[in-house]
């Protein structure tokens, strides 16, 4: 009795509601974004130009936007989730809807060696999403006190981390690693050499194995601590996100306060985040969001963003806009030697994530 | 005034006194169990939502069940529950043990004390709630980091000669809840420190009570629910605590409101999470409803 009472009713509602709004949308978007993920006025001329007011929510993790999204009716236009694995996971639970690229007059923008490296991954991902940002994960360290703790250190690999030899004497001024079971692994993985992608129980043990033997050395896991820390001298070396090392490393440079930091891409493989936007299959305004995704292909608008934040966007010709500081930085755009041992990794089946969440558990906390 | 009274007893205005905070039960309390309930009955998969469904409705008034126990039994099956569980007891239990250390002397100081002075001191107990909890826990991050505040001062005053790891360490996830809870255990036992007759401690120290006997037989007792509901009130949120060990506590902290959060968001197994929830709910109220039945007794007695 009450399901057929509550169809009617949604119906109703629905008419009501939606069917002028078919013609034309009300002018407001809202947006979740990533915390300093734009310049600070790209909203505003966004509004000047479109006339639609933009509510800006802002996250730190990727397991936020997915937990808000598979809850449902989030009232969200346009999220930007990193691909892999999460966009393209998320696809698979049906919470996006398919772009119409029609309305995205600036797609020819995109440049092509970042939709080649999605469509690598996964074929389907393209059809849902637009490239928004690129970084690949590295490790910063404090140039001053490593070379005193350990001399000689090779400061462009993993082996500063991972290497006893050079993990061990660097424990007293502190290392930090990403809380993040996936990242960790991969790094631990190309370290020893192996595919950053593999499943194979053999390969995972190995790369406990690695992460459990430096666990002591580690102050702290976490995702986001590192950048103030690496700035402030607190800590040493830091395996952290691109542009967040990059911000660590700018804001010693402002303090003026003798912390030299350094990020390097370890020669051994980063990871590579490519962060895109799409839109919930249940945004209340999918118009506008269309409207501000093609704004966001724009090069005067991403350049300027690049700028500001320090990742590398997905747009052509944004070079006008991007001061040279920035471009000629190693980290932000990488070399293509780089760029070529950059990989990704696709999403996991359940039971490898479950027994990965487990193992990440057992190195952290010791049960 | 007999139908008076057999109107306030039966009628539609007691009816509504007790009814609002049932409802309240029901809707805020009730619902939300029974939901998770069925959640923790079911599997996990990738889509909306992301659990599988417990019941399957053939029509009518029948129907199959598709759940199982299978949640509950894998909580077994690892140590890890059990251990989180273990912890969580154990830390809230000494956070408590600590707040009433600290936080007895200091209502039994502003019970004592008379007019201004005491509306003073009760206005900076309650002073710290105009601020976001998380931003009273964020100070301390600055306070106890090896850089901070304290560490700064103690290396000025030439007692320490490196800084000492305070922050990401178990000593600041207990100092954090101690701070943080302090208020919930000191203004019930101001309450009920507050309404003691004086006239009994005048009359203990005229029998020749020395101070300490008196707090010891009079006091003491007197303000015993006052003690019980502050315990209460500190030890049942410091269990599921999620804010204060992921921003104090560093990593090897291992505390269940940590555990369920990555069950949530890590595994993105809402079915297990709520069997954790569930659990710890259950270990929540065991002791309520044994504390509960202690104290009819004990009034059945008297």
């Amino acid at each position: 009795m009450l399901k057929p009472y509550h169809l009617a009713a949604g119906a109703l509602l629905s008419v009501l509601v939606s069917h002028p709004l078919a013609a034309a949308e009300e002018k407001l978007l809202n947006v979740f974004n990533w915390s300093d993920y734009i310049a600070s006025d790209t909203l505003d001329r966004f509004t000047a130009e479109t006339g639609i007011k933009v509510n800006y929510d802002v996250y730190d993790s990727n397991e936020m936007v997915e937990a808000k999204l598979m809850a449902g009716k989030s009232g969200y236009d346009v999220v930007f989730p990193s691909a892999f694995p999460f966009f393209a996971r998320q696809i698979q639970a049906r919470i996006y809807q398919p772009l119409d690229k029609q309305k995205l007059t600036n797609y020819g923008n995109l440049e092509e060696g970042v939709i080649n490296s999605l469509n690598a991954t996964d074929e389907k991902i393209l059809d849902f999403a637009v490239p928004y940002m690129i970084a690949g994960t590295g490790v910063g360290f404090n140039r001053g006190k490593v070379n005193a703790l350990a001399p000689g250190a090779p400061t462009n690999s993993w082996d500063l981390i991972f290497d006893p030899k050079w993990s061990d004497p660097l424990k007293s001024c502190g290392i930090s690693v990403l809380d993040d079971s996936g990242e960790v692994f991969a790094a631990a993985l190309v370290w020893l050499g192996k595919n950053p992608r593999s499943e194979d129980p053999e390969d995972f043990k190995a790369a406990s194995a690695a992460i459990q033997r430096i666990r002591p050395n580690l102050r702290y896991i976490h995702s986001s601590s590192y950048i103030n820390d690496l700035a402030n001298g607190d800590l040493c070396v830091a395996h952290g996100y691109g542009g967040d090392l990059v911000q660590a490393r700018d804001r010693a440079g402002e303090a003026k306060n003798g912390v030299d930091i350094s990020v390097y891409l370890p020669v051994e493989g980063a990871q590579v985040v490519i962060d895109v936007m799409g839109i919930p299959a249940d945004a209340p305004h999918p118009d506008n969001a269309h409207i501000f995704i093609d704004f966001m292909m724009r090069a005067d608008v991403v350049g300027p963003i690049t700028d500001a934040v320090g990742y590398a966007n997905a747009i052509r010709g944004t070079d006008a806009f991007v001061s040279e500081q920035r471009r000629n930085d190693p980290v932000i755009y990488p070399s293509p030697e780089t760029r070529a041992k950059f990989f990704t990794v696709p999403p996991k089946p359940q039971a490898y994530i479950r027994q990965l969440t487990r193992e990440w558990t057992r190195i952290k906390t010791d049960h | 005034m007999n139908r008076n009274a057999r109107f306030t007893r039966n009628g539609a205005g007691r009816r509504l006194v007790v009814g609002v905070p049932y409802l309240w039960m029901v809707v805020f309390f009730l619902l939300p169990f029974l939901i998770l309930l069925r959640i923790s009955f079911s599997e996990s998969r990738i889509g909306l939502p992301p659990y599988t469904e417990v019941f399957e409705w053939l029509g009518g008034l029948s129907f199959r069940v598709l759940g199982s126990f299978s949640n509950y039994q894998f909580l077994f099956t690892d140590d890890l529950y059990l251990s989180a569980y273990a912890n969580s007891v154990k830390i809230a239990a000494i956070s408590t043990a600590l707040c009433l250390l600290i936080g007895y002397p200091m209502a039994l100081g502003i019970s004592r004390v008379r007019g201004q002075a005491r509306t003073l001191l009760l206005m900076l107990v309650i002073l710290p709630f105009w601020t976001s909890f998380l931003i009273r826990v964020y100070a301390w991050i600055g306070l106890l980091k090896s850089e901070g505040l304290i560490n700064g001062l103690l290396l000025w005053a030439g007692i320490i000669d490196s800084p000492l790891a305070l922050l990401y360490s178990p000593f600041a996830v207990y100092l954090g809840i101690t701070y943080s809870y302090l208020p919930f255990m000191i203004l019930p036992l101001y309450a009920s420190l507050e309404r003691m007759d004086g006239s009994l401690l005048e009359a203990a120290a005229d029998l020749g009570a020395r101070p300490m006997a008196v707090f010891l037989n009079v006091t003491l007792p007197l303000s015993w629910p006052g003690v019980i509901a502050g315990s209460m009130l500190v030890f049942i949120p410091a269990i599921g605590e999620f804010v204060v060990p992921e921003l104090l506590g560093g990593t090897s902290t291992l505390m269940i409101g940590k555990v369920l959060w990555s069950e949530f968001f890590l595994n993105r197994d809402w079915p297990l999470a709520s069997a954790v929830a569930i659990i710890m709910l259950i270990i929540l109220v065991l002791p309520l409803v044994w504390w509960q039945r202690h104290q009819q007794q004990s009034e059945g007695d008297k």
